[in-house]
């Protein structure tokens, strides 16, 4: 115990714990509320029903209503607990309910009818995971086919962005040449254009290409990030120019110099420009769904927002694939986060 | 690739670098954004260019025709300029705080405590989560018959139509954009932290420097190349704010909460007919006025770099 | 180097996606409020098999893939050969008509010819199929029968106006505590109907829109007056801006709202929802000084010009208008027929309580008695321009944005700017 209560109170090498540390922990537990608060409550919610879901004040559990089969009726009966009248605290079973008034039953003692107000009634409710929300789309989806194509796009996509923007950053940053600023303006200024005005023009472009319905029609024009260019030239631009000459004098040619000690010094900013491209490429929805209109092409987000009709939304299933595309990439932070903290280390070291 | 090194020169090899990224870049992003030039001065809702009549500079001056340009009613598109009225609070607040924010928790994350590797991704979570996600997620929070009312209800506090009051659902929108968002500018802030060399704080240290001296003389200097791209990056993002405030508030209520990139779709996408051109035009006028701004934002680093 | 690779992965990627599929397959994209999709890919089995050779591939794809992509992909000589839309004017340019494949095109003219009228944009002497219903809709309010139970206040009869519905509504409120007597969509299309009942002409002789006169702007009185007293649920259209949809449905079904216009598409869910917790009904469109009507609207199926088999289609879009297949479609969907003798039939809902059953023939029955401006309206190429421009500017009244006589100008100047955009 005194173990526990010395590893949570250790603090930077001296041993008392000072406000400062005070206020650490409280920010930090405040945020793991807020922070994992909501995606944990959405998490809850995609095992409530769709009855469930529409209920104020909401529950925090999924919660179903009880029901029993009592002696004398053939389907099942609802239970309640009477909150009023003279049977006030006794748990009944509804036959029916006729305007305001509910016909109820003792499941004790089936022999007698009841009536009490629909006022004072309360359904009876325990845990119950509605996990049809689940099974409902291994039912509907080819999920497996939509699971691979949104891999294959996410994975292709961050391999070719890592690698050409990384090219772009080297050049950038690492030569004097006539036009590098003239560049490196127009790549800045791609950034200021939001990308949902070039939807048209861009479709008019991957038309001409004939790669509507194709992962490369999501693919090539998602590349080329002027985000990623710019993360990775300000970050390699604090490499010394040194290592790069020393390489040189050894005759390594560029694209080794590049390859063998560029990249790997580059490898915190390589590391977080690859959680951005997995990400985005992973959440993409708007240009998907603009050039893939045959299911077999479709991504998960694609699949995720077919719930939502023009005038209704399926909410029980959109929460619970909402959780299941939620899972993988939380699988990939996960893995990937080690590595960042590790390559953020190393880099402190140098 | 060393014969092709001796072929170009070590000069030109730059552009070979280049090459592929600014090949994907002129077809995807430079001639759509010419293409845009041509959307911005035609009329009409046809898609296809050649189906579009010339209109000259008409719809940059239908945006611009203003009596005055701080009242909004006055306007020819008072929605267009509520929205750039919108986006600079937001623009203002949400990087402001969101800094800050940031800036707080990197240096609590660089504190030597245990379990760092998971705090850092706490904050760093949301970030993971779709725009629609986020929007879904605070909208069952914020509703009337919401999350948030039904706890207060139970703690027995006044509840209050969230999205309704129309400076609440401006707070909301911040603050929600602030959570999505604050994660990717801790952990590069973050590195930039574990970058500055611990022997410069010992040197400190020794010197009995206080703790406000050592944040303001030492941290702050050695990590604005680090806070450049994060204004930078989070000025640009903040200005196209659009899809999780977009679903969360609708711009609403009224235009309340209308911001320009919800403007720009509306009016060339989710209306019809479609305004292409219109909305082209607004695009343009709010990427010149971004690359202004950045333009004076690098030339202000280098200035003070160099000085 | 990789320049090469690019090149060649382009090349690739064009030749992959330019192989022909199947002649004789059709894609029908398709998007789904409810089950609307699983229903036709089970009834397209029977016509695979009548038409051996010929397959349909069901994409079900999100609405937002209709209004945001479709028209793109449509332009650009791509897409479906078929899809399930609402914006039927709108896309009428891009229609086939299939008249030539069809074999009995006088009986689809009979039966469909109300709606078919909506995708008719070419003129008087326009005679084409190119869409078939297969959701008619019908706007109109639904009653919490329960709460005026409780309050022991009566219901108002058929022919009594908004204003005696908004005096019970508010009295049964009051009575038994419940948070909003009223509330209406937020959309367009809902306030239509009662605008069009306030005697709205929304059309002048030749048929161009003069959205705002006398009775519309009676409406809009009596709507933003409602809004800011607590007649109206303001929430629901203050809550939102631009012309994001938003319904009360939520309110409804947790019986904190007496009355809710809204439409027949709301009663499978409610239905589901509500279970027993309440009874509820469908009633008669109130009246105002112009009439009572709601506004009928729906979904229908196209079929697309750039097909490369129009002769499958055209059989595929007359199996979608077949009496039989309809009638089992809609049972599943809970849906009010367009099909003339079905709307007269009826149909055999499968799995439908009696609130539902009740429902759904109180709304198909009120549709035969909409006002026929209702229905101009809804086959109005330009209609989507009014809708957007009512639930903007309406908004911005109620915020106190703009005064309201400020707003229906705006209303005025941007259905004239879009119309004209438009021609």
């Amino acid at each position: 115990m005194s173990n526990v209560l010395s590893f949570l109170t250790r603090t930077r090498g001296r041993g008392r714990f000072d406000l400062t540390d005070w206020l650490t922990w409280g920010y930090l537990a405040l945020a793991v509320v807020l922070m994992f608060g909501p995606v944990f409550w959405v998490a809850l919610s995609s095992f409530k029903t769709e009855s469930a879901l529409q209920e104020y004040p909401p529950s925090l559990l999924p919660l179903a209503p009880v029901s029993v089969t009592v002696e004398g009726y053939e389907e099942p009966l609802q239970l309640f607990r009477v909150t009023g009248g003279e049977r006030a605290g006794e748990v009944l079973a509804q036959i029916r309910r006729i305007g305001l008034n509910s016909q109820m039953v003792d499941p004790e003692n089936p022999g007698e009818r009841i009536n009490v107000n629909i006022n004072d009634r309360v359904p009876v409710r325990e845990f119950a995971l509605a996990a049809e929300n689940y099974t409902v789309l291994f039912e509907r989806f080819n999920f497996a086919l939509y699971f691979w194509n949104s891999v294959f796009i996410t994975v292709v996509a961050t391999i070719i962005t890592v690698l050409f923007n990384s090219m772009a950053a080297f050049a950038l940053s690492k030569y004097r040449f006539r036009g590098r600023t003239a560049v490196f303006i127009l790549i800045i200024a791609t950034l200021m254009i939001p990308p949902t005005i070039n939807l048209v023009p861009i479709f008019l472009v991957v038309s001409e290409l004939g790669l509507v319905n194709s992962p490369w029609g999501v693919i090539w024009p998602a590349v080329a990030t002027p985000t990623g260019v710019f993360l990775l030239r300000q970050y390699m631009l604090t490499i010394p120019d040194d290592l790069l000459d020393a390489a040189r004098m050894d005759h390594a040619s560029e694209w080794r110099v590049y390859w063998r000690i560029v990249l790997p010094l580059a490898a915190p900013a390589l590391a977080v420009l690859v959680i951005f491209s997995v990400m985005w490429r992973w959440n993409e929805f708007l240009w998907p769904l603009i050039v893939l209109n045959r299911s077999e092409e479709f991504t998960l987000q694609l699949a995720l927002n077919s719930f939502q009709g023009d005038l209704q939304t399926s909410w029980a299933p959109l929460l619970a694939m909402t959780v299941l595309t939620l899972l993988p990439i939380t699988l990939v932070f996960a893995v990937l986060q080690k590595y960042i903290t590790a390559g953020i280390a190393q880099s402190g070291v140098k | 690739m060393l014969a092709l090194q001796k072929m170009t020169g070590a000069q030109r090899i730059a552009w070979v670098f280049l090459f592929p990224n600014l090949l994907i870049f002129g077809l995807f992003t430079f001639l759509p954004i010419f293409l845009n030039f041509f959307y911005a001065t035609t009329g009409s809702d046809r898609i296809l260019l050649p189906d579009r009549p010339y209109v000259g500079l008409e719809n940059f001056q239908s945006l611009l025709a203003c009596e005055s340009y701080l009242d909004p009613n006055s306007c020819a598109r008072d929605i267009f300029w509520r929205a750039v009225h919108n986006t600079g609070w937001f623009v203002i607040l949400q990087v402001g705080f969101m800094i800050l924010f940031s800036l707080v928790t990197a240096m609590v994350l660089n504190r030597d405590i245990p379990l760092r590797g998971f705090f850092r991704s706490v904050f760093f979570y949301p970030v993971l989560l779709s725009p629609v996600v986020v929007a879904l997620i605070w909208k069952w929070i914020l509703q009337r018959y919401g999350v948030l009312n039904a706890g207060l209800e139970a703690w027995e506090l006044p509840v209050t139509n969230w999205l309704v009051e129309a400076d609440w659902a401006f707070f909301w929108i911040v603050f929600v954009s602030i959570w999505a968002h604050m994660g990717f500018y801790t952990l590069i802030l973050l590195a930039g932290l574990q970058a500055i060399p611990s022997d410069v704080y010992e040197a400190a240290e020794m010197d009995g420097a206080s703790k406000w001296r050592v944040f303001s003389k030492i941290t702050m200097p050695l990590l604005m190349p680090t806070m450049v791209v994060v204004i930078v990056l989070s000025l640009i993002r903040a200005v196209q704010a659009f899809d999780e405030i977009f679903v969360l508030t609708g711009g609403g209520p009224g235009s309340a909460t209308t911001l320009l990139l919800q403007y720009i779709y509306e009016t060339g996408f989710a209306y019809r007919p479609q305004l292409f051109g219109l909305a082209a035009a607004a695009s343009l006028l709010m990427a010149a006025v971004l690359l202004v701004l950045t333009l004076l934002q690098l030339a202000a680093t280098r200035r003070q770099a160099e000085g | 180097m990789k320049t090469s690779h690019l090149l060649s992965g382009i090349a690739f990627a064009a030749m992959f996606a330019a192989v022909p599929v199947s002649a004789a397959e059709l894609r029908f994209a398709c998007y789904q409020d409810g089950v609307e999709c699983d229903a036709w890919s089970e009834a397209f089995k029977t016509f695979e098999s009548e038409n051996p050779g010929t397959t349909v591939a069901v994409d079900v794809v999100p609405y937002k893939s209709i209004v945001e992509g479709l028209p793109l992909q449509l332009a650009s000589g791509e897409g479906p050969d078929l899809a399930r839309v609402t914006d039927l004017g709108g896309l009428a340019q891009y229609m086939l008509d299939v008249t030539p494949y069809v074999s009995d095109a006088a009986k689809i003219e009979e039966q469909y010819g109300k709606t078919l009228a909506w995708t008719r944009v070419n003129g008087p002497d326009d005679k084409g199929i190119y869409a078939i219903m297969d959701q008619q809709t019908a706007t109109g309010p639904f009653v919490n029968k329960t709460l005026f139970d409780q309050a022991g206040v009566e219901m108002p009869g058929k022919g009594a106006t908004y204003e005696d519905w908004a005096k019970a509504a508010k009295e049964v409120a009051e009575k038994t505590q419940t948070p909003y007597p009223m509330a209406m969509d937020r959309s367009g299309h809902r306030y239509m109907g009662p605008a069009i009942s306030y005697g709205a002409k929304v059309f002048d002789d030749q048929g161009n829109p003069i959205t705002v006169d006398d009775g519309f702007r009676g409406w809009s009185e009596q709507f933003v007056e409602w809004n800011n007293d607590g007649t109206v649920a303001k929430e629901v259209w203050a809550g939102a801006g631009g012309s994001s949809y938003q319904d009360a449905a939520k309110e409804f079904t947790n019986g904190s709202l007496v009355m809710y216009v809204s439409g027949s598409w709301q009663i499978g869910r409610f239905g589901r929802d509500i279970g027993d917790a309440f009874d509820w009904v469908a009633v008669p469109a109130p009246c105002g000084p112009g009439g009572c009507t709601g506004i009928p609207g729906g979904a229908a199926i196209a079929a697309f010009k750039h097909t490369k088999s129009p002769e499958e289609l055209g059989k595929l879009i007359e199996f979608i208008s077949r009496e039989d297949v309809q009638a089992e479609v809609l049972a599943k969907t809970k849906n009010i027929p367009a099909n003339q003798s079905l709307q007269v039939k009826g149909i055999d809902y499968e799995n439908a309580s009696e609130d539902e059953k009740a429902a759904l023939t109180t709304f198909a029955s009120a549709l035969s008695e909409f006002s026929p401006v209702a229905f101009q309206f809804q086959g109005y190429k330009n209609n989507r321009a009014i809708m957007n421009a009512i639930a903007t500017r309406v908004t911005q009244a109620i915020v106190g944005e703009s005064t309201l006589d400020e707003a229906l100008e705006r209303v005025d100047t941007d259905v004239k700017e879009a119309v004209a955009a438009a021609k």
